[in-house]
């Protein structure tokens, strides 16, 4: 059972932060700018059965910033966002938002924390009984007590920012995809966030809802004063937006630095990544056992 | 709101049905309506054995259900079961010289009361006892008496 | 390994207790919700509308078709003994004690508890339910206590409506079709069924039964894993353990209920 010593992974010296040495560190630099951070990750680690998904991650998430965390599938981005908004536990380390620890906070805490917070699912995520309409209106109604002309004429603003105020009588099912994320969108920042965090929001989009989508996302950061969190791999469109980017693997982050820094940057690792290239450190083959000795197990599969 | 409100008139009927099912069980199925008839008066009766005389059995006279046996106990003096018997209002004739008998419905039905009347002028009132009683047949003792009697004869 | 097989064992059976707490985790954090209904009694007319109103004609046909059957299967039987009189008391009391709750919890399990498994299992999947909570609504008091609550009352009105309209369709079969005497079959009837014993007892399995069945549904589909496969696995076991609960629970309370 142990391929320890074939696994490509373990062998390779991982580069640790893009810049160098003479730079400030990440560590001091946070504590500069205690109040300039809204998101601040210490030691997280967590696991999930066997398998270490985050190793004493530190990460900051700047005000006002597109930050985006990218890396390859399976690398955790999700699990990431889940963490910061709560919805799982970490193993240790914690994590601070807006100076609260999350994971520290009891329900009615940490669900007064989540109104600030607008998260944008993969899929949309949208209520599919409910019309586009309703779906937007739904944290309105549920958090304030809006009189019904004002949560309209609101709701109607907020569809009108994402361009689907004529969609508005639609259902989910009657949407395209890049509608329905811009429909969650609207949701998102109905209750006027502090933060937006998205899951993978471009994946399986076509150039035209992708290029929307992108604009969208820098707009409402800069337009709002949000501060916004993209999780993705689709490296062009991520890069064209972020202020900072971080690039996760194997539970670490191994390059950190904005869009131009990370383009200069010469290690194999980031450069696999942010290339494309087939193979690198992160390898093309699953760790297996040499292909001989497979061939020569008899009975297994 | 046209579509709350339809979902509401019939959640609304529904309930009414399914509450008009629980009253027609209730009253129409069950022995409610009988039970809560607390009119009628209270007659006893003492036997040497009821056999399985319930309460709620019916009580008769001429095989019309006349009254339903409201109580069994034991009465530990005299080692006599005692029966109180709630007879339907109206039913203010039965002579005192009455004759009540435990009987069965058939070979294997229920037990009940029969009420057998007599020749008397004077008529049973609220609390009255009943003198005349005729004990259940236990199969066994009929059974065992006919064995006795055969080998008596035979003997 | 030696004891391989008896770890299986092991492992199957701590994780059927630690499914069991989850389970009861659940329906704790559900009825402890129950707030929110008083709230917004809108969403469990909408439930009880789901639950109960869509299921009323599976209930009423059966409940029809098992008394028929009733009056005729028990014609046959006690005819044989003279005692076609007592058709009623069977008829009624199979249904009232039995046949009602039962039957339609199994009904009720199939055609609602498997659409809230469902339901529920692709809110789950479409992350629905996480997107609630990022709104800073609690899925569970919004969704599942609704329709907990929902099942567990419009149970005992499906039952009763299917032994009503069995106590009807014995009577057509009985009275209508094969002669019974129509006097003998509701006098006898109302003497033997009581009303406590017989139809609270009944009242009371399905109630108990509508927490089975709804707290199974919404278990499993709420456990569910989140794909296509999942949902459809924890769809077929929400129907085929809240019938093997059902009746399971079944003979327990019967057992209690006139075992003296």
């Amino acid at each position: 059972m142990d391929y320890g010593n074939t696994d490509p992974l373990s062998r390779q010296p991982l580069v640790v932060d893009s810049r160098s040495a003479d730079r400030p560190g990440m560590q001091e630099q946070s504590i500069a700018t205690a109040s300039d951070v809204l998101v601040s990750i210490r030691g997280l680690s967590f696991r999930r059965g066997d398998r270490l998904i985050f190793d004493d991650l530190n990460l900051d998430i700047r005000r006002g910033s597109v930050t985006a965390v990218m890396g390859p599938s399976g690398s955790g981005k999700t699990t990431l966002l889940k963490l910061i908004t709560g919805q799982i536990h970490p193993d240790a380390g914690h994590i601070e938002v807006d100076g609260e620890d999350v994971h520290r906070l009891d329900k009615a805490g940490l669900y007064r924390l989540r109104r600030r917070m607008g998260m944008l699912f993969q899929s949309g995520a949208l209520l599919t009984d409910l019309t586009v309409f309703e779906n937007v209106a739904y944290p309105l109604r549920e958090h304030t007590d809006l009189p019904p002309s004002l949560l309209r004429k609101l709701v109607l603003l907020k569809l009108e920012a994402v361009g689907l105020r004529g969609a508005r009588d639609l259902l989910p099912n009657e949407l395209s995809g890049g509608m329905a994320r811009r429909v969650a969108l609207a949701r998102a920042i109905a209750l006027d966030p502090l933060m937006i965090l998205y899951d993978e929001p471009f994946t399986g989009q076509d150039p035209i809802s992708m290029g929307m989508l992108v604009a969208l996302i820098r707009q409402l950061n800069d337009a709002a004063g949000l501060t916004s969190i993209l999780v993705s791999h689709d490296v062009r469109e991520t890069a064209s937006i972020a202020d900072d980017l971080y690039v996760i693997a194997e539970g670490r982050i191994i390059a950190h630095g904005t869009p131009a820094e990370l383009a200069a940057d010469r290690s194999a690792w980031v450069r696999q990544f942010m290339d494309g290239l087939p193979d690198g450190p992160m390898h093309f083959h699953y760790p297996a056992p040499p292909l001989e000795a497979d061939f020569r197990t008899r009975g297994a599969r | 709101m046209g579509k709350q409100h339809r979902i509401e008139v019939m959640v609304g009927a529904f309930m009414v049905l399914g509450f008009l099912a629980l009253f027609f069980l209730a009253m129409r199925v069950s022995n409610l309506s009988l039970d809560t008839n607390a009119e009628g008066y209270r007659l006893s009766a003492r036997f040497a054995n009821v056999g399985s005389l319930k309460v709620r059995s019916p009580v008769t006279m001429a095989g019309v259900r006349i009254g339903r046996i409201e109580e069994v106990r034991f009465d530990k003096t005299t080692y006599e079961a005692v029966v109180i018997v709630r007879i339907d209002a109206g039913i203010d004739t039965i002579p005192e010289d009455t004759f009540a008998n435990v009987f069965t419905s058939g070979l294997l039905g229920e037990q009940y009361l029969g009420l057998e009347p007599g020749g008397s002028q004077e008529y049973l009132r609220d609390g009255d006892e009943i003198a005349n009683t005729q004990s259940a047949l236990v199969l066994e003792q009929m059974i065992g008496q006919f064995l006795f009697k055969k080998a008596g004869e035979s003997g | 390994m030696r004891f391989d097989s008896l770890a299986r064992l092991g492992r199957v059976g701590l994780g059927a207790l630690e499914r069991l707490g989850r389970a009861h985790l659940l329906l704790v954090s559900i009825v402890l919700g129950v707030g929110e209904i008083l709230r917004r009694p809108g969403l469990l007319w909408a439930q009880i509308f789901n639950i109960g109103v869509l299921s009323l004609l599976i209930v009423g046909v059966s409940g029809l078709f098992v008394g028929m059957v009733l009056g005729l299967q028990g014609y046959y039987v006690l005819a044989q003994f003279g005692a076609e009189q007592s058709l009623g008391v069977m008829v009624a009391t199979s249904l009232v004690r039995e046949l009602g709750p039962v039957v339609t919890a199994l009904l009720v399990a199939g055609r609602a508890g498997s659409a809230l498994t469902a339901e529920i299992g692709l809110m789950k999947a479409t992350e629905q339910l996480s997107g609630l909570e990022m709104m800073a609504v609690d899925p569970i008091r919004r969704i599942l206590t609704p329709r907990f609550f929902g099942g567990v009352l419009a149970m005992p009105l499906l039952a009763a409506i299917f032994s009503a309209v069995g106590v009807m369709g014995g009577y057509f079969v009985g009275v209508g079709l094969l002669g019974v005497d129509d006097g003998a079959f509701w006098s006898q009837m109302q003497s033997k069924v009581d009303f406590e014993e017989d139809l609270i007892n009944g009242v009371v399995k399905s109630l108990v039964f509508g927490v089975v069945v709804t707290w199974i549904a919404l278990f499993q589909g709420y456990d569910s894993a989140p794909t296509a496969e999942g949902v459809s696995r924890s769809t077929t076991r929400s129907v085929v353990h809240a019938a093997l609960v059902v009746l399971g629970v079944d003979f327990v309370l019967t057992a209690l209920m006139f075992g003296d």
